[in-house]
């Protein structure tokens, strides 16, 4: 059974989204171990013993969203929503690891997810805007 | 899009792993990275009857062996690892240069050499930048221990000279002198894109100036990568000037076989193999000039 089948049917997170099956759209994307890596690449079995994390664990509670979540929103980053957990899953882990990028840095990062909907550049935007919120 | 049915087993040993391989020979195949084999699995072109997951076995990714001129890398060596390894910047600009080509940041988390050359894709860069450098591979199964020349080891479109019981479980490379400059370049509809033709090239100089080697290879140039002999081999003698690597990417050009594609034709794709030689060439020579 593939992860990304694993995590929506079994453990019945429906956030990771399946896109291609193929590891080009990375509509699938999660956190394995601190990296962002395809879902739909990966079987349950090599799960084991690892630390996953998908969309539904990003924002801190309830009431809050991350700040990627709430620059996403401000910055008309979506219109489908179909893109968007792999895309806050891949820029997530980016900008821990670049808290300052410019945009050419955050359009290569995002170069491992296609988006039909946007055109790109709110989200672009989003990203630059949630890398100032987090800097403070 | 879903993978057909197969038996799972995570092997806890490289002994296991290879009394597996044996036992099963080709219907059973190595899960490393799995980011090539994988969604050969989903398309279902491929349906082996068992999965041997290698990722658990420890020692086998990551630096083995120290020698002044040469770096063995672990087969389960992640990309990831490669691309945030200072050394190997230092040690093999040409990888470092082709890095952001492969594939996608996502993939390259998981990806490993071992896996990507064993997969040996035509389109795929590694394959092509091994065998610019001149590196072999370490090919093991329980009956025997061997290294394998790059140059032999690419035998066709997604076939290596692996036999059906064997595991690539290293690859040697030798690192970059210091008189010598490289250049990797690739062309893609997208970034992460298939390459339409990538070229690596890489030229010595003598203490004057002159070319005293270089290597060609190109990979999306037909079934496996290409190694551009005759183009490289009339560079040596002078200082690169504009003539000569005119004539060696007409060689190249010459010497290539793409087989053309729904993204570029082989015109096309034999127009780009010209053009990148000549780019590629000319900013290797300036780096190895540089140097000096």
């Amino acid at each position: 059974m593939l992860l990304s089948d694993f995590l929506r049917h079994d453990l019945l997170l429906a956030g990771t989204h399946v896109g291609c099956e193929h590891g080009v759209c990375g509509a699938c994307t999660v956190i394995f171990d601190g990296a962002a890596v395809r879902s739909c690449l990966m079987f349950a079995a090599q799960a084991d013993g690892h630390n996953i994390t998908t969309v539904e664990g990003l924002a801190p509670d309830r009431e809050h969203l991350h700040p990627l979540q709430e620059s996403m929103r401000d910055c008309h980053g979506l219109q489908c929503g179909y893109c968007t957990p792999g895309i806050l899953m891949t820029m997530k882990v980016f900008l821990d690891e670049n808290p300052s990028p410019d945009e050419a840095k955050v359009r290569e990062a995002l170069s491992g997810n296609l988006c039909r909907c946007t055109g790109y550049q709110h989200i672009v935007d989003a990203v630059l805007l949630a890398a100032r919120r987090l800097r403070g | 899009m879903k993978p057909p049915p197969f038996r799972y087993i995570a092997a806890r040993t490289l002994e296991q792993a290879l009394a597996l391989k044996a036992e099963y020979g080709d219907d059973g195949r190595f899960l490393a990275g799995g980011q090539s084999l994988v969604p050969t699995l989903n398309f279902r072109l491929t349906q082996p009857a068992v999965l041997i997951d290698i990722n658990p076995l420890d020692g086998c990714g990551g630096r083995l062996g120290a020698e002044p001129d040469k770096v063995r890398l672990g087969a389960l060596t992640r990309y990831r690892s490669i691309e945030r390894d200072a050394a190997m910047a230092r040690d093999f600009p040409l990888i470092e240069e082709a890095l952001p080509h492969i594939a996608h940041p996502q993939i390259r988390n998981r990806g490993t050499i071992g896996g990507n050359l064993a997969h040996a894709d035509p389109a795929s860069e590694m394959p092509a930048i091994v065998v610019a450098l001149g590196g072999r591979v370490r090919a093991q199964s329980r009956r025997a221990d061997r290294w394998i020349d790059a140059a032999e080891f690419f035998v066709g479109a997604l076939t290596t000279a692996l036999e059906p019981d064997e595991m690539l479980t290293e690859v040697e490379l030798p690192v970059a002198t210091p008189n010598s400059g490289s250049c990797f370049m690739e062309v893609a509809r997208r970034r992460g894109d298939f390459a339409l033709i990538g070229v690596a090239c890489i030229v010595q100089i003598d203490e004057r100036g002159r070319c005293a080697g270089a290597r060609i290879a190109l990979c999306s140039a037909g079934d496996t990568p290409i190694h551009a002999d005759d183009a490289a081999t009339s560079l040596i003698g002078e200082a690169l000037s504009v003539a000569q690597i005119d004539q060696a990417a007409d060689l190249v050009q010459r010497a290539i076989d793409p087989g053309g594609n729904v993204h570029a034709s082989k015109e096309f794709q034999r127009h780009l193999a010209g053009v990148l030689t000549k780019r590629a060439l000319a900013t290797a020579n300036e780096r190895a000039q540089r140097v000096q």
